[in-house]
């Protein structure tokens, strides 16, 4: 497979790209944050360092889901009061953009939903059922979140957050949805709880003292 | 990676990080890598922001008298179904019933891939806790006389009780914002050997699923050294020791007694029941015992090795008579002794009339192999007495129910105890819950 390649504006080093439809990436030299317009890429930020975090998960993890290899492209980090959770952009094999989170090793699954008329942030409240694709969802909690950096590559334009609100819903099975208030217009995802050992995770990170 | 690039070093392997309490100074150890929230310092019990680089002091609380120390200490690793966590945190929280303290442990385990899971402990009573990832469906029932249900996973939960649980003393790592005095209001639905708690503190409710787990097989996780503390009474999700499906002995037992009942038709449509061999006789007042002893004619006993019942009726009206019997194989000189009885009283007395006996006798000698045999027969009867008529039939091969009655009151006995004992230990377990069952006496009451 040959990957797009491209050199970064900012020091000059190699972008490799591992997604082909990727729309920002960070250099991973100088942290420049990326955009890619037609074939070119700007530098519309820089991240700061990350904060330390310790998800068993990094770029380049591989995995299963539903029989179809994926690869860990890129991420977004975020921290609430309660702690701090990473959404890893994985490329599935057939080009598909999915979303691994990884909150205090709690593992979920989601894809990004095309719905309409979707609640307001002003109108949520813990305990409303909504209805999205044939299945109903309860809003568990809110979370206001601060934005805390970006790494590798994304299918959208990520960098100038600062607090984004999140509200989640659980059901009676292991599905759950999101919905994202980053934007103006609120962005569905709908996915469901994994078991860390399902996923057959290559390539992780290791832990000083554990194998 | 394409070429030219030098490959980057990755991010550091993560460490347990040893830092100090900017309280007192001493030693602090982060084994969560960062996972946690908060940390508490053992030494001043300050409750630290762990996600702060400088620690800082959250909250202090004091520590009671007597505050008992976790009987697993933080640091140590075992293995919980086949993954190895380590004890990074400990509280001990606590709920009020009618106004006695009770108050359990609980243990946060970390491992950096699967993250955290949790061991309480309430009297030597342990349970290995995760969090549920589903929401349980909870029917509440509001009529008072039976308790609310929770449906978790298609298993159905009953409620057993709902307390405020306050946060007594902490020590240690947790993946949530802890403070000593916080308190929550605990509800638990049981389904031994699962419990599932819910947890609701303003307007969030966490839910947790916990299965029961004995005191050795965690001191065989953690290796740890001694014995457990003893466990003290029933818990409220603690398996039933008596049988794990009192229905389960139910059901045996009436495929037994279907199978007993099967086995009785067969043997009683099977059952030769052939009159082999049939004769009356006499016995005269002042017969000398030694000419009454006779032998009878022979009869052959034929088919496999079984039963043989032998029959013998007589005229006894407020009289009785004795028959010694011998049962003689004539090609083998077996022989089978045995004596009976035939009496049989009545009369009339303030009570109005009464008898006792009965004109006739039955035994069965079992297992009597075929062939040709006789009896031997020795009458004895009172010195003096109007004439006594007997008869004596002998049956091959006859039904017997009696087996079929010991067979089935073995079986019943066992069930009947299983029984009892799993109803015993259900009603002390829920003696201890929100929904007591109705006391057996008035004086337990009182007491």
């Amino acid at each position: 497979m040959t990957q797009p390649v491209a050199n970064c504006p900012n020091c000059g080093a190699k972008i490799v790209f591992r997604w082909s439809s990727c729309v920002q990436t960070v250099c991973q030299y100088c942290k420049s944050i990326l955009v890619r317009t037609d074939l070119d890429l700007t530098k519309v930020g820089q991240v700061a360092d990350l904060p330390p975090d310790s998800s068993p998960i990094q770029l380049n993890t591989e995995g299963i889901y539903r029989n179809k290899a994926f690869v860990v492209a890129g991420r977004i980090l975020y921290e609430y009061d309660q702690g701090g959770w990473n959404e890893w952009h994985i490329v599935m094999n057939d080009g598909a953009s999915a979303w691994l989170s990884d909150a205090q090793n709690e593992y979920a699954i989601s894809f990004a939903a095309p719905a309409q008329n979707l609640p307001a942030a002003s109108q949520i409240q813990v305990g409303q059922q909504y209805t999205w694709s044939n299945q109903r969802y309860t809003l568990s909690v809110i979370t206001p979140a601060h934005y805390r950096g970006v790494e590798g590559e994304l299918p959208f334009q990520y960098w100038d957050k600062i607090v984004v609100t999140f509200a989640d819903f659980r059901t009676e099975s292991r599905k759950f949805a999101t919905l994202d208030y980053s934007d103006e217009q609120p962005a569905l995802y709908l996915g469901e709880f994994v078991e860390f050992e399902d996923l057959k995770l290559k390539n992780l990170r290791q832990f000083e003292g554990w194998s | 990676m394409s070429a030219g690039t030098p490959p980057l070093p990755g991010p550091p392997k993560p460490q347990a990080k040893a830092l100090n309490c900017p309280n007192c100074g001493a030693a602090i150890t982060l084994r969560s890598f960062q996972q946690a929230v908060t940390v508490v310092c053992d030494s001043c019990h300050s409750i630290l922001d762990a996600k702060d680089p400088n620690l800082q002091i959250l909250q202090k609380f004091e520590v009671a008298v007597g505050e008992s120390r976790p009987f697993i200490p933080l640091g140590t690793r075992g293995k919980m179904r086949g993954v190895d966590y380590e004890v990074i945190g400990y509280q001990r929280r606590s709920i009020t019933v009618e106004e006695v303290r009770y108050s359990w442990q609980e243990y946060t385990l970390f491992n950096p891939f699967k993250g955290f899971r949790y061991l309480t402990e309430y009297q030597g009573h342990w349970n290995d806790v995760v969090v549920c990832k589903q929401l349980p469906v909870v029917n509440p029932n509001l009529t008072s006389s039976t308790p609310a249900t929770a449906v978790y996973l298609g298993e159905n939960y009953r409620h057993f009780q709902t307390a405020e649980a306050y946060t007594k003393f902490v020590l240690g790592e947790f993946p949530w914002q802890v403070r000593v005095g916080e308190h929550a209001t605990a509800t638990d639905y049981v389904c031994p050997p699962r419990v599932l708690s819910s947890e609701k503190a303003g307007n969030e409710v966490s839910w947790s699923l916990g299965e029961y787990m004995y005191g050795v097989d965690v001191w065989k996780a953690f290796n740890l050294p001694g014995s457990p503390p003893e466990a003290i009474g029933v818990y409220e999700n603690q398996p039933s020791p008596v049988s794990a499906n009192v229905k389960a002995v139910w059901a045996a037992f009436g495929t037994f007694v279907a199978l007993l009942v099967a086995l009785m038709v067969f043997f009683d449509v099977t059952a030769r029941k052939e009159l082999v061999f049939h004769s009356t006789y006499e016995v005269i007042s002042g017969e000398s015992k030694a000419e009454a002893s006779f032998v009878t004619d022979i009869f052959e006993l034929k088919g496999r090795t079984s039963n043989v019942e032998v029959t013998t009726s007589a005229n006894v009206r407020n009289n009785w008579i004795y028959l010694n019997y011998a049962l003689i194989n004539q090609d083998t000189g077996q022989a089978w002794d045995f004596g009976r009885e035939v009496s049989f009283y009545s009369g009339y007395d303030s009570d109005g009339s009464w008898s006792e006996g009965s004109d006739h006798d039955s035994v069965v000698v079992p297992s009597v192999p075929p062939g040709h045999y006789y009896l031997r027969i020795e009458p004895e009867t009172a010195p003096v007495h109007p004439p006594i008529y007997y008869t004596v039939d002998v049956k091959r091969d006859v039904p017997v129910s009696m087996f079929f009655l010991l067979a089935f009151l073995a079986l019943l006995v066992p069930a009947v105890l299983i029984s009892f004992r799993a109803l015993a230990f259900e009603r002390s377990r829920w003696s201890e819950s929100d929904h007591p069952p109705i006391k057996l006496s008035q004086t337990e009451d009182d007491n």
